[in-house]
């Protein structure tokens, strides 16, 4: 398996990155390498192996249902990039 | 008396004798960053929040600017974070503040901690304290440069493949990665979850214990960190080493070691033996595969805790001047591509690329399953010895510049430091050697899950009979 | 006529009330000013993490058991990767192969026969913001407070094959999750949404068609419509010639049709992978079983049993349990006065109007079964009539006191006394002689009259056999 333009395209759009085309040249090509070095893993045989989502086993960690305080909708405004109504202004959404 | 240069330990001696102040300190400090960081470039903003100087250990420290400070700009060395004013503390954050300690200011790293110098931040590159030309090595550089050039005291950085231990290795400091969920990361921006720690960068051992006494323990907004006790661990310094099993991988010392690194590795081996450790060879067949198991994992968790920086909230907005798709989408892709830099773009497609419908188990889930053979290895490693002891880093820090075109030459730099990482296991650096160019190389430690206390015996024997971590870089 | 055979699945959204949030402390609460319940966490600041609420796994598992479904003993959550601006990590916490329930049932009834619903699965996940749309037209606004409010989704098979059979399967899902006491329910709120899956086919074919996803429905009358819509829309293509396009529809209540989306749908390709910011849960046998101690007996056991312990009509039985609070009542008063019948009457008539006048909940009723059992009792023993009896229950709402209460405070009781109707008796014979003679030539059946015109005299508190005793004595002794 190889990575290629057109992988690149495809995951630049899921990924909401716009690459222009001297970009996706470069980025194929480094890409590349960098999917060839890992294609060693394939070597392994993995039939019976586990995988390992967390090295520290840990388990059933829940939290009690009882209110914390919350922002204040100042507070939470003042991160915004836009602001209107006591909501955060984005551009405009078609469904 | 020269304040800054003090470690955090003899300076909290000063404090009680009287003879400065908390606030002399750190005002000594902020103005030996004023003399030297435009050299050195190890911050990348200073503290807008000045502290109170009331109460705790008031040791001045700088913060890798990845972990999130109520009131500051905390950027991760992005564009995309570029203004975002934290409205909350990282729980390490709370303990540091809680401990009294004055923040001076905020660490260059690499951009979102994707890289091995410190070359991909968004604010330019840090530079060597000892060799100006070279790179303090990454992803937290910064927090590395600035202990090692008395521009702090200490430092907190993170580390998600070796970004404490390697940089340490590079600046001549002693750096230490917790096991996995030994502290908090709640407020600490995510680059791969299940492998990101938070640790210290001290000038020696008694500060990184001191360090880690201060930002160790459960946080309930956590739930990887482990409710877990707690242990002084000052006591673990403790000079001897007699009767210590240290295993040494082979594999540790094959092909692509520096000959320098090589040599004072061995070295230290021999005055651990000298000292009583008994030293024994292991095994650890499936470290070669780390690199690449971990530019699988860590890219794939990457290129969805990187999502959120999407312009609709916080930070960075862009819109093209031109309209693509539509105002929405275009916005999106405006925002990101400007807003983030060469290597995470890269690294957000290579994880995108990971986690995409038809490769999810050829490259995720294999990814996922070698990460198992690897912390295997390790546990059986431990079965025969204590610590296992391998070279921090393949080479002494490289030049600025040297491996920017070249990636995946980057990515093996971290070959040494990873597998600590998908295991889960704590693992320091400390100084054991400069190159003949005056470099500073570093000896990596790995311990059992939990055994930080091993680490810092092990560790501090070696410094207490070693003189590395006293030299001080020319600047 | 038709030759197709529809097939519906159907995926039901539900948001769980409980206190927090399900990977915060924020209140899980909806009508505040926007942008009020959001933190760090739901807001998808840099930084930090989720942890999950111990109430919605549990509220979870009582969905999965009051389903039929098995409760998996390992189960974990997954990111769903997508962009949009409500969606502030840009990835929803959901569960993707290992669910909290599998493989559960819901029975529909259609005639006669019981239908098997088969649920794939239920799983837990967060809820998105809201987006708002301004005014201006040029941009859109986003409240986070909906953030994170905890859902759960219940997926069916494609076991479906009318839109009825649709209509029916929600009515007794929503019904089983009221009594589960984890929902509101309330679609108007939102808190209970529903998307469904619809392809058709040649009757006795058994490959599947290609089917549409249908969206935006308000009300389960307004799924069943869309179904219908949809499978007249799936005929006339397929009869045409023509291809059904795999895709999104949005229906338009006010239009009564199905819309494509205006934006352009693109492959999904949601990238799903363990989050690694939450651990896995074991769910072991003893939890299961102390969830399903705490289970109440759910709608299709009850009705079952009301039919079989109280002799109820079905019309009746399916009226009381319609309501959990209503079924509880009712067995509550039977318990003070074992005439299931009589209560039954009471409740599914006088009550239940009330109910619907009030637009209340029986809870909030100010009545308790033995204050309704005390009214009944008033009125088998003669005190007040059947019609006064239900103007007592008014004023027993309105002012919260007892029949006995009110039938002295209102002078309601009836007048059984002889001489007090004898002077009314005197006065409806004195007017109407035309009907006197009748009876009088053996019309007997026109006393019926006068009865009435009494009564009315008695402004409905005479007693009616009385009169009708007393009217006769009195014409023959004339």
């Amino acid at each position: 398996m190889s990575i290629s333009k057109q992988d690149v395209k495809y995951v630049a759009a899921l990924a909401r990155i716009d690459l222009s085309d001297g970009e996706l040249e470069g980025f194929t090509q480094t890409l590349a390498k960098i999917v060839h070095y890992v294609e060693q893993l394939q070597k392994l045989d993995l039939d019976n192996v586990k995988p390992t989502s967390h090295a520290v086993p840990m388990g059933n960690v829940l939290r009690s249902d009882e209110t914390l305080k919350s922002l204040t909708q100042q507070q939470a405004l003042s991160i915004a990039v836009e602001a209107k109504d006591g909501c955060f202004k984005v551009p405009l959404v078609i469904e | 008396m020269n304040l800054p240069q003090l470690t955090a330990h003899d300076l909290l001696d000063v404090f009680k004798s009287g003879k400065a102040s908390p606030k002399e300190a750190y005002e000594d400090v902020l103005r030996r960053i004023k003399a030297v960081d435009p050299k050195v470039k190890a911050y990348v903003r200073p503290a807008k929040n000045q502290p109170d100087f009331k109460g705790g250990f008031q040791i001045p420290i700088a913060l890798k600017d990845n972990l999130c400070t109520k009131q500051e700009e905390i950027t991760c060395a992005s564009r995309i974070l570029k203004g975002f004013i934290s409205p909350y503390d990282a729980g390490v954050v709370e303990k540091v503040k809680k401990s009294g300690g004055a923040v001076l200011g905020f660490a260059n790293q690499d951009e979102f901690a994707f890289g091995s110098s410190c070359e991909t931040s968004c604010y330019g590159p840090t530079f060597n304290p000892w060799d100006l030309q070279c790179v303090p090595g990454g992803s937290s550089g910064g927090s590395a440069a600035a202990v090692a050039a008395d521009e702090a005291v200490w430092a907190l950085g993170s580390d998600t493949g070796g970004s404490i231990r390697q940089p340490a290795s590079f600046c001549g400091i002693v750096g230490l990665k917790p096991t996995y969920g030994r502290v908090s990361r709640y407020g600490l921006i995510a680059f791969a979850s299940s492998l990101d720690q938070i640790g210290p960068l001290t000038k020696d051992v008694r500060d990184c214990a001191l360090l880690l006494n201060i930002i160790a323990g459960y946080d309930e907004r956590d739930s990887t960190c482990v409710n877990e006790p707690v242990p002084d661990y000052t006591k673990a310094l403790v000079n001897d080493v007699r009767g210590l099993k240290i295993g040494v991988p082979k594999e540790a010392f094959a092909e692509g070691l520096d000959a320098q690194v090589r040599v004072s590795l061995e070295a230290a081996i021999d005055l651990l033996k000298k000292l009583g450790a008994v030293v024994t060879q292991v095994h650890l067949p499936h470290t070669p595969y780390a690199v690449a198991t971990y530019y699988i994992v860590a890219t794939a968790e990457a290129s969805s805790n990187l999502a959120r920086f999407d312009g609709v909230r916080y930070g960075l907005r862009v819109q093209p001047a031109r309209a693509r798709k539509n105002a929405l989408v275009d916005m999106y892709e405006e925002t990101r591509s400007k807003g983030f830099g060469a290597e995470a773009k890269r690294r957000i497609m290579l994880g995108t690329y990971a986690l995409s419908s038809g490769y999810y188990d050829a490259y995720y889930l294999r990814g996922q399953k070698v990460r198992t053979l690897i912390k295997n290895d390790l546990d059986e490693a431990f079965k025969v010895c204590d610590v296992v002891l391998t070279p921090t880093s393949p080479t002494v820090a490289f030049k600025v510049g040297e491996k920017m075109s070249d990636p995946l030459s980057m990515y093996l730099s971290d070959i040494y430091t990873i597998p600590a990482n998908l295991a889960g296991i704590p693992a320091i650096s400390v100084p054991c050697g400069f190159s003949k160019g005056g470099l500073p190389i570093g000896m990596q430690l790995m311990g059992k899950a939990f055994d930080e206390e091993m680490l810092l015996r092990v560790s501090y024997t070696y410094e207490q009979n070693t003189e590395w971590h006293t030299r001080k870089p020319n600047l | 006529m038709s030759s197709f055979e529809p097939v519906i699945g159907l995926e039901v959204h539900l948001q769980l009330n409980t206190r927090t949030k399900i990977f915060c402390s924020c209140a899980n609460q909806y009508g505040c000013a926007s942008n009020t319940n959001v933190c760090p966490v739901c807001l998808g600041l840099p930084g930090s993490l989720p942890v999950l609420n111990q109430q919605a796994l549990l509220s979870a598992i009582k969905v999965g058991l009051g389903l039929n479904a098995q409760i998996n003993p390992f189960i974990k959550f997954d990111r769903k990767n997508y962009y949009y601006p409500d969606l502030p990590k840009g990835y929803q916490i959901s569960q993707y192969d290992f669910p909290v329930a599998k493989d559960g049932f819901l029975n529909i009834k259609i005639g006669d026969q019981e239908k098997r619903v088969r649920i794939k699965r239920a799983h837990l996940e967060e809820d998105a913001g809201k987006l708002v749309h301004d005014n201006s037209g040029s941009c859109s606004l986003v409240d986070f407070n909906r953030t994170g409010t905890p859902l759960i989704e219940i997926v069916t098979e494609p076991d479906l094959h009318s839109p009825q059979e649709a209509y029916d399967y929600l009515n007794i899902l929503k019904l089983t999750l009221q009594y589960l006491d984890v929902s509101d329910c309330d679609m108007e709120k939102g808190s209970l949404r529903c998307d469904a899956n619809v392809s058709i086919r040649p009757v006795g074919q058994t490959l599947l068609g290609t089917k549409t996803e249908l969206k935006n429905m308000n009300s389960f009358r307004a799924v069943k419509a869309a179904l219908e819509y949809e499978i007249r829309r799936h005929e006339q293509v397929i009869t045409a010639g023509g291809k059904i396009v795999q895709e999104t529809l949005l229906w338009d209540d006010a239009k009564a049709q199905t819309q494509t989306m205006r934006s352009k749908e693109e492959a999904h390709d949601y990238r799903y992978f363990p989050d690694p910011d939450l651990v896995p849960f074991t769910v072991d046998h003893k939890l299961i079983d102390s969830v399903r101690a705490e289970l109440p007996e759910l709608p299709q056991a009850k009705h079952i049993r009301f039919l079989s312990q109280y002799s109820l009509s079905e019309y009746d039985a399916n009226i009381l349990v319609a309501d959990r609070g209503t079924a509880d009542f009712f067995e509550a008063a039977v318990k003070e006065y074992p005439s299931p019948k009589k209560v039954a009457n009471w409740m599914a008539g006088p009550v239940l109007m009330e109910l619907n006048d009030r637009k209340m909940s029986i809870y909030e009723l100010k009545i308790s079964p033995a204050s309704l059992i005390g009214l009944i009792k008033k009125v088998e023993e003669g005190i007040v009539s059947n019609l006064v009896g239900k103007e007592v229950l008014t004023f027993m709402l309105n002012e919260g006191k007892n029949a006995d209460e009110v039938i002295k405070e209102k002078g309601l009781s009836q007048v059984s006394d002889d001489s007090a109707l004898l002077v009314i008796i005197d006065e409806v014979i004195a007017q109407n002689p035309a009907v006197v003679e009748q009876i009088k030539s053996g019309k007997s059946n026109a006393a019926g009259f006068l009865v009435g015109q009494a009564m009315k005299k008695s402004g409905g508190r005479a007693n009616p056999k009385k009169l009708n005793e007393l009217i006769t004595r009195r014409i023959a002794g004339v």
